[in-house]
């Protein structure tokens, strides 16, 4: 038994963690969420050279061979960094589905330049009507020769408005809710057809309604088979619900320390107000939310690594716990700073209105509670 | 990172196991089953049990009798423990004032002392608490006063669990006043329950069992070799005994299975009716239980992989104790609710030996839910009050 990471996931979280440290001050961060991609060329070149967008991905695909613990281990310290740059919608969703799903030509046309940083790419796994149902698809693609007509809409397609290659997942058979018939293509961000509409997210992020009005793709487009695209499709959710629920985890950290240092500092009736019972009490329970979440979060990362049965159950108790505790340690936190904590320039704002977007993603607290008492009930 | 158990491991569960499936007294888990409390003698005997096999001291040292198990181990003993619904080890002997004496004790009184708790011969109560001094323990009054050769000891403690078995008592008593902090001054005793001057008298908890005592000590005379460590020191002493045992306290593995059998009752028609898992918002309490659960059995693996590899237990041990027995309430609350009507009969003589299964009202333990609700509430109280804990926290973990 040990829970201690090994070497190079050491070196990988002290890499990072020197990153933000050295390059990615609060500033910088603002400063490439407020550009018009919402996020910085330079840095994300900087990710590709440092190696961290080829963690996930095995040898022979040019990656590093990491599994749910290095996963784990980056997007805790990019919680902990409020790092904007768009490594989920590359490198987890996009990254995810082609490294389950795409052949040889695919993976060196589509996955090789999104590693070497060159290529940005997104998976549009909502639809306006979908919620969090990843099989609620209505987007229809349908055969003619050795082309597909894709029409449909996706919602919050992240880093839609500056993406090269948009996976989109479209029904060729069955009705929506269905997981037999959903295909995957891969398709051009210029493609006629297609529009997109970029926004700027509550988080600083970005993403955008898209719209496929018979958008056409050569055959060769497909990833993966026709009508089971859905095992890739849910594989990269899953690697996406584990990455933001470590994100979440880092931020919760954050959030706990910056508040504990601030009510230390903080003086009011002529004492810090940290000396405050009624106050103290408060920062436990977020240090104590903090800490169950990552021991949950270490049993799920083990789970997914060891592929057992209880994966499914890990992904639904930890995405459930980081909704419910990440709630409650952003909320604390806002409220610990009294009216400096509703202030735009004050980070803390920004790191609770991530905390909170993420817990709307991917499902939230009770859809994942309803998921885990349905698998109970089996 | 990973969470696998050695070959060692997983052979020494299989020990475990047999060991409670074969050599465990059976009529003590009969009764554990049908929730019968346990006799003076019951307590006993298993206790001698578990010293005839070698597992009387999980965490003493080897040479002293103890087990000798590592960290890993114990949590497999106290899982399989659980798993069979066997009581926990009565901890004021051998977890509490055992480590004291062999820590601080004379040789004398090692000598005197270790081997009977070793082999229960002598039953341990606890006297901290006192009717003044309960949260702020610092402020208790019972006086010992040298008197030649021996302290003369007057004053009341409280609280004291199942002190109606006890022979021993060990107790922190004052014996200087003119100190500069309330800490000082505070001296750790053991005293004989065996004499005149002590008396015990009943404290009947909520659900109307007789678990805890006052104590009532009117000029005990207690012989200067019963001080334990030098006199003053005892607060110190106190406060040492409270880290020494941080793991356990979480009550996991308890908590554990009482889940699971929540869970699988949940799945049956109890007198024709649906199965309760069939109500979404029931189960929905269930898994959060269950997230709950597995949570705290993570931090607490944390905390044991970290003491197994040489370290000192890391800062998330300190939430264990609240966390645990907020669980605890939960999972009680739950096992009431699932007995719904049946959880008001109170009717605690069907739940001795001789009473006929079949004229008990209520299917299986399930009258006993609301007892053992009310009875847990304790658990949130005793051992420095999670209030307390949170202020222990605040203090030495997050620095305010």
């Amino acid at each position: 038994m040990d829970f201690s990471l090994n070497d190079v996931q050491l070196m990988l979280a002290d890499s990072i963690e020197k990153f933000i440290t050295n390059n990615y001050d609060f500033e910088a961060r603002q400063k490439s969420s407020g550009s018009t991609t919402g996020y910085s060329p330079d840095v994300w070149k900087t990710f590709a050279e440092l190696g961290w967008t080829a963690v996930p991905f095995s040898e022979d695909d040019g990656g590093f061979g990491g599994g749910p613990v290095d996963m784990m281990v980056v997007m805790e310290r990019f919680g902990r960094g409020l790092v904007v740059e768009p490594y989920l919608a590359n490198v987890v969703l996009a990254g995810g589905v082609l490294k389950h799903a795409a052949n040889d030509t695919q993976k060196s046309d589509w996955l090789a330049p999104l590693i070497a940083g060159e290529l940005q790419a997104t998976l549009a796994f909502v639809e306006p009507q979908s919620r969090y149902d990843i099989s609620n698809i209505v987007t229809t693609a349908r055969q003619d020769g050795d082309r597909w007509h894709i029409t449909g809409n996706k919602a919050y397609v992240l880093n839609g408005g500056t993406a090269d290659l948009l996976i989109i997942p479209a029904r060729t058979a069955g009705k929506p809710g269905d997981h037999d018939g959903v295909s995957l293509f891969g398709i051009a961000g210029d493609v006629a057809g297609l529009s997109i509409r970029d926004y700027e997210s509550v988080d600083g992020q970005r993403a955008a309604e898209v719209e496929l009005n018979d958008v056409i793709v050569s055959a060769d487009k497909l990833i993966g088979g026709v009508n089971n695209g859905y095992a890739a499709l849910q594989a990269a959710i899953a690697d996406a619900t584990l990455a933001v629920s470590a994100e979440a985890i880092g931020i919760m950290s954050v959030l706990t320390e910056k508040t504990i240092e601030y009510c230390k500092s903080r003086v009011q009736f002529g004492v810090p107000i940290s000396s405050f019972q009624a106050l103290q009490h408060r920062m436990v329970e977020m240090y104590t939310a903090c800490e169950q979440s990552r021991s949950l979060m270490m049993w799920a990362a083990m789970a997914i690594e060891s592929g057992g049965a209880e994966s499914e159950t890990a992904i639904h108790a930890l995405k459930y716990q980081v909704g419910k505790a990440g709630t409650r340690v952003g909320e604390e936190a806002v409220q610990l700073h009294g009216g400096m904590g509703v202030t735009w320039d004050l980070d803390v704002a920004h790191y609770f209105k991530r905390l909170t977007a993420i817990n709307l993603m991917f499902g939230n607290a009770d859809w994942h509670l309803d998921r885990l008492a349905t698998v109970t009930e089996t | 990172m990973n969470v696998t158990f050695s070959a060692g491991d997983l052979a020494f569960r299989e020990e475990v196991r047999q060991f409670f499936a074969t050599e465990f007294p059976g009529d003590i888990l009969e009764k554990q089953r049908k929730a019968v409390p346990l006799t003076r003698d019951d307590v006993v005997r298993w206790h001698k049990k578990m010293y005839e096999k070698g597992w009387a001291a999980p965490n003493w040292p080897q040479e002293l009798g103890g087990t000798g198990w590592s960290a890993v181990q114990k949590y497999i003993f106290a899982d399989e423990q659980a798993r069979v619904n066997a009581p926990p080890f009565l901890s004021f002997g051998v977890s509490m004032v055992g480590p004291i004496i062999y820590t601080y004790g004379s040789e004398a009184q090692k000598q005197r002392f270790l081997p009977e708790i070793l082999q229960f011969n002598q039953w341990w109560c606890q006297g901290y608490s006192e009717p003044g001094a309960g949260s702020d323990l610092a402020s208790l009054r019972t006086r010992a006063d040298l008197d030649g050769d021996h302290y003369r000891v007057n004053g009341t403690k409280t609280w004291t669990t199942l002190g109606q078995f006890a022979d021993w008592i060990f107790c922190l008593v004052r014996t200087n006043t003119d100190v500069s902090r309330r800490q000082e001054g505070i001296s750790f005793l053991l005293i004989d329950m065996k004499q005149p001057g002590v008396s015990v008298k009943p404290i009947v908890l909520l659900d109307g069992e007789h678990e805890v005592n006052e104590v009532h000590f009117e000029d005990v005379k207690v012989p200067l070799e019963n001080l334990v460590g030098e006199e003053g020191k005892g607060w110190t002493y106190g406060k040492v005994l409270l880290q020494h045992e941080r793991t356990g306290i979480a009550g996991v593995a308890g908590s554990k299975y009482r889940l699971a059998q929540l869970k699988a009752r949940a799945a049956q028609s109890i007198r024709g009716a649906l199965p309760l898992a069939n109500d979404q918002t029931f189960m929905r309490k269930i898994a959060a239980a269950e997230v709950e659960l597995k949570a705290l059995e993570y931090t607490e693996l944390r905390t044991l992989a970290s003491v197994a590899s040489g370290k000192a237990p890391g800062p998330e041990s300190s939430i264990l104790k609240i966390a645990g027995t907020e669980l605890r309430q939960t999972i009680d609350s739950l096992r009431m609710e699932a007995s719904a009507y049946y959880a008001l009969p109170y009717v605690r003589d069907q739940y001795t030996m001789d009473f006929p299964e079949d004229d008990r009202i209520g299917d299986g333990t399930e009258t006993h839910a609301a007892l053992t609700y009310f009875n847990d509430r304790k658990v949130s109280i005793f051992g420095g009050s999670n209030e307390i804990q949170k202020n222990i926290i605040a203090k030495h973990v997050l620095g305010l």
